[in-house]
Formats: C-alpha cells, structure tokens, sequence
C-alpha cells in the first residue's frame, strides 16, 4: 500500500498569537512551530495502514518554506518512510493554490490512498484535500473518524449534524482525517535519531498566479490580520445556589436570552 | 452583487434551519449593491423539500428544488457536479453555503470545480470597492483574517448560528427541476442518527459543556438534565480534558481542536477556562461560567458566573428554567 | 503530540540545541504532559509509583538513553539525556530519580563494568523496561561515607555469598535486579568494593518497603537486606574495582540530577507565573505587586543560570571532558535552586500552594530528598573545596 500524506508546519495552538506589524501577517517571533495536529492522525494512519499491509510506502508531503523539513522530519520520526518538501517562502493563503502545487506533485505518485488533516489549525481553511481530490480526479471524503478498508475499496464513517454517515468509496482516493481515528504515537527516541538518515527531497515551487479559473479567476487575498473583539467584563451573580433566581433574571431581563 | 446562489441543506426531504441563514448572509450579499441583486436558494433532494416556502421571507426570489434519484442522501459528487452547473450557467457572482459539515465537504468540491477561491466558515461578509471582503476566524478564533476574494463567482460557507435570519421579503417563487447527474463514487450507505432529538453543539443555540469539574462521566446526567429544561434547544458539550480521558465523545468537544460554537447561550459547569477551551466558544452571545474556583479563567470572558459547587447550582437552575418553560 | 507546557527559555537556550535535541525533549515534555502531569498528584497522595507509566518511557526509549544502540538503547547524546531528565522532573522527581537509577545507577555500570554476555543479558531487556533495575550502594549507617560500608561477599567454591544491608534503595521493591556493592577483602578495605549483579529472588534477598516518606512519594524507596545470598561467579561485574566504581556511576546519576532540577523549577516557575497573573487580590493579580515580582524575577534569573550550566557541561560530557567536580558544582547549584524556586513557588501560591492540586509542594518536599541524595548539598561543597584548595575537608 503507498500512502501520501500532506502536512503543514504550523504554529503551536498554545502560542500566543501576535500580529506583524504588516497587519497582515502572524508575528513568528517566539511562536514555536510544530506539525499540525490534525495532520498527526493522517500520518498516524498511514504507518497503521502500511503496517498492516505489511508492505508498501509512507510517503510525507509538506508545502512550506525550508523550515518545514523539521515538520517532514517529525513524521519521519514517527515511521514515515520519506519527505518532500515543495518549498516556497510564502504558503499561499488561498486553498486552491495550494492544492494545485500538491495535485501536480501527488498525480504521477500512483498512491491508493491521500491523506490529509481535516483542516490546518492555522488558517482554518478546511478545503485544501477535497480540492486535490477534484484536481486529480479522485474520490475524497473528509473529516473520516473512522476507516475500514478492505481490497480496493473503503468504509468511512463521517460525523454529521445529529449524526454518523456511513460511506463507501473506491480506492485510490483522498481522505481528510477528523482527530480519534486513531491515537497518534509519540516518535520514539530511536525514530528521532533515525529520521535524520531518510531521504527527503527538496523541491522549490512557486505557487500563486491567482487561481485563474471560473469567469473571472480571482483568488484570495488577506486585506487585514486583526485580534478578536476583547469580550467586555463579566460579573459574579454570587455564590452558590441562592444566586441562581438572580442569574436568571439577569439573563431574561438584561440579556434576553431567556 | 447581482447574482447571488445560497446553497440549502435538507435531510430526510425537510429543510434544515440553517438554511435560513445562508439565504439571510446571500441576501446581504444581493443587497450590497442597492438591492437590486437576487437570491436564487437552491436545495438537492430526491423529491419535494418542506420548509422550502418560508425561504421568500428570508429574502429568496426563487427556490430551486434539483432533483435526482441520488440526493435521498448526501451525494457528494453528483451534488458538486450539479451545483458548479447551476452555477455556471446562472451566471452568479457569488455562492453561499453553510459551514456544516455538509457544506464544508461541498463548497471546496465546486470551487474547484469553477476554478475559483474559496473562504470557509467564515462570521461576516461585506461588498467593499465591487470585492467581496469577509471575515474568517484563525487560530480557533485567536485572530481575525479579513480576506479580498476576488473570483467569478466568490464562493463562501457561513459559520453556523453566527448569521442570525432577518426577514427580507421576496417573491419565494419555487421552481422543481430534475437533474441528470451520475450519483458519484462516494456513496453514503446509511445515516445513524445520534439519539431521538439530541442536538449537535455547532448547531445548538444553547449548549452546556462540562469539564472535569464534573469528577466522573455518570455526573454529565446533571448537564444532560439542564439541556432537557430547555425543552430540545440544547446541546451538552465537553471541555479538551474530558474528552480526552474519554468521559465524552469527540464530537462535543469544544474549543480549538473541537468545535469552534457560537450559540445564543453558553453554560460553562466546571470548566476552568483553558486558552484553548475559550477559543472555541468565545463567540457566543452570552456565556454563564459556574466553577468552584473563583480565579478560574473562565469567569474573564464569561458574562455572568457564579461561584460554588455545581452540584447545588445545576439542579437548582434546572428546576428554575422547567418553571420558566412549564 | 504538541507538547502543552511551553518551558521556560528567556536567553534562547534553544537556539543552542540541536534539532534532535529539541525534538527529543518535546516528545518527552508532550508525553509528559499527556501521561504524568494528569496522574502523579494523585498517586503522590497515594504514595506510590505510577508502575503504569514505565512501559510508555520504555516505549519512547528513555532508559539508558545515551547508551549505544547495539544493546537495544537510543544512543543519544549526553545533552539529549539530559534534556529527558529535565522533562521526567518536571512532572515528578521519582519518575526522574526512576530513570536515573535504571539508567545511569544500573545500566550504566553493567554497561561499563560487565562482561559482553552480561551486557547482551541485562541491556536490551532494562532498555526496554521488561526488567527493573536497584542501585545498592548506601548502608544504614554508611550513607556520606561509601567507604565504610559493611556489606561483604565472600568467594565459594561455586561463587560469591554476600551478607549486608543496603537502605534508601531507589526501586528496591519493584526491581527484578540489583547492583549490590560489596567488599570482597578486608572490612576496612575500600579497594576491595565490586559490583555484583543479584537477581532480586535469589534466596535470601529481601526488600522492604520505606515507610512514612513526606518526600519522593511517588517513588519507591526501600530498604535491602542480604542474607547469605548466593550468586555465581558470573554474577560479578568484572571490570568493577574499588570505590571508585560505584562513585563513577554516581556521577552519571549527578549528572542527570543537574538536568532534572532545571526541570522541577520550570515547572514551579510556569506554575507561579500563571498564578501571579490569575489571582487577584486588592482587585488586581497579585504579580502587580512588587514583592511577587522580586519573587518571579529571582526564579527566572536563577533558572536561566542553570540552563546554560547544565548545557555547557553536557557538551563538555560528550567531548569526554567533564570532570566529576564539575558535575558537583552543576547538581551542587541546580538542586538549591530548584528547592528555593520550589518553595517561592509554594510562597506565592499562599493558601493554595499547599495543595496536592498545584505542584510546588509536591516539588517542594521531593527536591529536600534530591537535596539530599546522591551526595548531599555539604558533600558537593566539600568536594569543591577540595578541589580548589587542593586540601581534603573530609572527615
């Protein structure tokens, strides 16, 4: 079984986010950059996947700047068995022109399976796998929370609203992975030592052009970089149980939700 | 905006309420350039679609049912290929979906589809200099992006709840077409619905989420019983923490790598407030924080708290909202 | 697998740490967070060892970590070894002092003192936490003074019997082996001190429990006892010679100590830090008060100050060139300042800090242990002073 998996360096949910002083851009300085979260499940099934197999190929695919080959190394260290690093200074903010980087790099690769994150916790894109998908033809589900594949064909369940879709889809295909498909493992001290002697290939790209497509191509385009409106301060009603007739009022009579 | 196709959902032939909001944020769009723009709603389906006439109010000139033998389900595929059509060939400048988890999987199918950019689950939109300017959430909610989309068509999915419906009278007209498409290869073989009546916390105007302030999972009956006051508007969310340790399942996880909610009401019981717990609910329009910690973090971003043992309070407020609503 | 803690690094200290450095203390520091910090306020009130942990730390190679790969370790460097002790303590000095015995008290010597089949027997296996391992060194009344140590062996016609008592055994109930120190001569005859590997089921073996610990709670610590143990001749560590083995092992576990303490005092400082901007007191945090702030920038300089200690001493270590004078000073210093940050922490928090809730207490009362253990602080300074006037103050 050869698997791709498409990652992106991000930076760590924990950091305090500071905007540039373009007002455009994330601040870096101090923001630590790890692999995104959703992506270490995609990664996770992969190696389970080619385990199980017994045989085949994890192949790890990063869009980013030169940076990103400690992110590629990450999942090196987990158990993937080699990187690509399509290297440019500036990830595209629009999704479709990332997409098309990857699609170009994934096309001739003869995967049975892609597999993405559901989303990167950076941009909150959520498009990217499904848009390769369509780019090269494939099937895709996204947001699969659970996976049973079996000969050339698959299972995914999908959480929706009020419930679980249960689908059925041909191999090769695109799938975008939801957080509890599996428990990601941590890479072994022995994986970390080991990543640094697997092949990783460099590829500089140029992304962007604009997406060129529909009636009048177009693409996006970050105007503004702003933090969130600051919540105005609350109040204590009181404590304990004797104060609950008051937050009840409180929320019917001043913020009318009730 | 001259044009403007809002994407419905449907399930099991009835509209979903959310639709309301993709007509009511489509609208807006129409309306940016004096009013003169219409809304065309479009909704797949196997058949007739109820709730559909009600969309007129909500600022829909016409409410196109597509229908195919296919669209009993979600069909990924022949939807994305029959909406980029109707798009095509209605030549409309934008099109709006919903950021559910229908309309993230679809809206990237047809952007690709026409070749165009695509902003998701975004919180505002505006027409500015003819480009079309909106709001997207980063970082769970930890920054703004205010983003230029610059495509024919600009194609947008409306963060849930965050769109709250007006209405915008319209003629409504309803047209039926049947669709000739290929169902696609991903197939949807069976919905399991989740309990009777049991709302999803994205979509939920009220949600209650418990934390480890909870102690053990078989105390959740407490929120669980708070959500049934309010007579099935309510949903019972969770904090990272008791996810992870398994109490709860991942689909009512709040916060940075759950959902990102915005309901009218938000009851945090027991939650002290991590960053990235906050940055899944901040949005809310009124949070009521209840923790025995009064330095929690919670009580900064909650409009109302109250402090003391949660076993007291949540039965107490139960019972209060049951004499509202009885 | 994004670590949660965030660490303490006002001088970018990681600027000066490899990639895999880094890498490797996150994945220790996320598993930490993931598997340590959630627990160990519990089992410490309990008081005992999360034994449930030591399958995931064999899993991620934690044992013997700087020893080479051919005997199933990871074969990391010594500022990489280190980096892993600092993340152990900061969850826990007992899952630290846990992995400096197994790793540097007995995988360690086995690894430099035993014979090919000794290592090919014992490494692979503790590596990879199937067997546990104790350090037997210090006797009841021989604690400061090795040398005087009344455990003997005797040579048999099939091997060794040894008689003795060892006490404060880190691992002395869990483990499957012991590294017991012995004298093979005369009672007052230190050059005679070698190592014996015992099974810890041999016949005559016992290990008892210590009880009423306020420290270390979440560690296991006990008491030996020998009596009449046979052991073939095997069994001998045959490289082992004089009291100066059993001192070289003690300056590996120093070695780690230094790195564990920096560990223990991020994570009371990270603990204080957050506090000082929540608590509100007077209608404002109390880290707007200036006493809180003296409080905070004394710990942060003093951390500071450790870190690049025990970085430049991890390089000279790797380059053969740390003497073990050096590795005093570094634990000698890093452990005072843990146990002050510690107990600043603990000040700062006010009423809370005494909870099992927060961490400083915990740490707090662990760190007077690792004050105390492994050359006590007034040994370290001894030896300093020894080493700069050149005059022995011993004794």
């Amino acid at each position: 079984m050869k698997i791709a998996v498409c990652i992106k360096r991000v930076a760590d949910s924990e950091t305090r986010v500071k905007i540039g002083a373009d007002g455009k851009s994330l601040d870096e300085a101090g923001v630590k950059f790890i692999l995104n979260p959703y992506d270490e499940f995609a990664v996770e099934e992969a190696l389970q996947r080619k385990e199980k197999a017994g045989a085949g190929e994890a192949v790890v695919i990063a869009l980013g700047p030169p940076q990103a080959q400690e992110t590629i190394r990450t999942a090196l260290a987990m158990g993937a068995d080699r990187g690509v690093l399509l290297q440019t200074d500036e990830v595209p903010a629009d999704g479709l022109e990332t997409a098309k980087v990857l699609a170009a790099e994934l096309k001739d690769g003869g995967y049975d399976l892609i597999l993405f994150g559901k989303m990167a916790i950076d941009d909150y894109n959520h498009q990217v796998g499904p848009m390769v998908a369509e780019l090269l033809g494939l099937p895709c589900v996204t947001t699969v929370a659970h996976l049973e594949i079996a000969g050339d064909s698959g299972t995914a369940e999908r959480e929706i609203e009020g419930g679980v879709e249960v689908v059925e889809f041909p191999l090769p295909a695109v799938l975008t992975i939801e957080k509890g498909l599996n428990e990601p493992r941590y890479p072994a001290l022995k994986g970390i030592m080991a990543a640094k002697k697997k092949p990783l290939d460099v590829k500089p790209v140029t992304p962007g052009g604009g997406c060129g497509g529909g009636r009048g191509g177009g693409r996006v385009e970050v105007v503004a970089r702003v933090p969130p409106p600051e919540r105005k301060e609350g109040r204590i009603v009181g404590e304990g149980a004797a104060a609950v007739p008051e937050l009840i009022r409180l929320l019917r009579e001043e913020a009318k939700v009730l | 905006m001259s044009g403007v196709l809002a994407v419905l959902e449907q399930r099991d032939g009835v509209l979903r309420k959310v639709s309301h909001e993709v007509v009511t944020g489509a609208r807006r769009l129409a309306d940016a350039s004096g009013g003169a723009g219409t809304v065309d709603a479009v909704v797949l389906a196997a058949g007739p679609v109820r709730g559909t006439d009600a969309l007129g109010g909500f600022g829909a000139d016409k409410v196109i049912t597509l229908t195919n033998g296919a669209f009993g389900t979600y069909a990924p595929e022949g939807c994305a290929t029959a909406i980029a059509a109707r798009a095509t060939s209605g030549r409309y400048d934008a099109v709006v979906f919903t950021a559910s988890a229908t309309g993230k999987d679809l809206a990237p199918r047809v952007a690709a589809k026409l070749g165009v950019a695509l902003a998701q689950d975004i919180t505002d939109l505006a027409v500015e200099g003819g480009a079309v300017i909106v709001v997207h959430p980063v970082y769970a909610g930890k920054a703004l992006l205010k983003l230029k989309l610059t495509g024919t068509p600009v194609v947008v999915s409306l963060r849930p709840n965050v769109f709250t419906p007006v209405q915008r009278p319209r003629a409504g007209a309803a047209e039926t077409v049947a669709v000739e498409v290929s169902a696609g290869r991903v197939r949807v073989k069976q919905v399991k619905a989740a309990e009777a009546g049991a709302l999803d916390v994205g979509e939920a105007p009220i949600v209650i989420s418990g934390g480890r302030g909870l102690k053990e999972p078989a105390n959740f009956k407490v929120l669980e019983a708070l959500a049934a006051s309010f007579g099935g508007r309510a949903a019972v969310g969770a904090s990272r923490a008791v996810v992870d340790a398994g109490w709860r399942p991942h689909s009512a996880q709040v916060g940075q790598t759950g959902k990102t909610v915005s309901p009218t009401l938000y009851i945090a019981v027991g939650i002290s407030g991590a960053i990235q717990h906050l940055a899944g609910m901040r949005t809310s329009k009124v949070i009521v924080a209840i923790n025995k910690d009064k330095d929690a973090p919670i009580f900064k971003v909650a409009d109302y708290g109250i402090v003391g043992d949660l076993f007291e309070i949540v039965p107490r407020l139960t019972e209060e909202i049951r004499k509202l609503h009885g | 697998m994004a670590p949660k803690f965030q660490g303490v690094d006002f001088y970018d200290v990681d600027a000066l740490l490899s990639e895999e450095e880094r890498a490797v203390r996150d994945t220790v520091r996320a598993w930490v967070d993931d598997n340590v910090i959630p627990v160990i306020g519990e089992a410490y009130v309990a008081g005992h060892f999360p034994t449930q942990l030591v399958p995931g730390m064999a899993e991620l190679g934690l044992f013997g970590a700087n020893l080479p790969e051919e005997y199933g370790c990871a074969g990391l460097d010594n500022v990489a070894y280190g980096l892993i002790m600092q993340e152990l303590e900061r969850g826990d000095s007992g899952l630290r002092s846990f992995a400096s015995v197994q790793g540097a008290l007995v995988m360690y010597p086995i690894y430099t003192f035993g014979s090919e089949e000794q290592k090919k027997q014992w490494l692979p296996q503790m590596a990879s936490g199937k067997v546990i391992g104790c350090f037997g060194l210090t006797e009841p009344d021989f604690g400061s003074n090795p040398s005087g140590m009344l455990t003997l062996a005797r040579e048999t016609k099939a091997g060794w019997v040894l008689n003795g008592a060892k006490m404060w055994i880190t691992n002395g109930s869990t483990a499957h082996v012991a590294v017991v120190w012995a004298k093979t001569g005369a009672i007052d005859d230190p050059e005679s001190i070698r190592g014996f590997l015992v099974p810890t089921n041999t016949k005559g073996f016992s290990a008892k429990d210590q009880k009423g610990k306020l420290s270390l709670r979440a560690s296991d610590t006990s008491e030996l006892v020998l009596q009449d143990v046979h052991v073939p001749t095997e069994a001998l560590l045959p490289q082992s010679a004089g009291l100066k083995s059993p001192l070289l092992c003690l300056t590996q576990a120093r070695y780690g100590i230094a790195w564990g303490a920096v560990g223990a005092a991020m994570a009371c400082y990270d603990e204080a830090v957050s506090y000082a901007k929540n608590r509100l007191m007077f209608g404002k945090p109390i880290g707007g008060f200036q006493l809180q702030q003296a409080r905070l920038a004394e710990m942060l300089t003093e951390i500071t100050k450790a870190q690049l200690l025990c970085l430049q001493l991890g390089r000279l270590k790797d380059q053969g060139k740390a003497t073990p004078q050096q590795v005093s000073l570094a634990k000698r210093n890093n452990v005072n300042m843990a146990t002050e940050v510690a107990r600043e922490t603990r000040r700062l928090l006010g009423a809370n800090g005494i909870l099992a809730e927060y961490q400083a207490m915990r740490h707090l009362a662990n760190l007077e242990s690792v004050y105390t253990y492994e050359g006590t602080h007034d040994i370290h300074t001894l030896i300093l002073g020894q080493e700069i006037t050149g005059i022995s103050a011993f004794g």
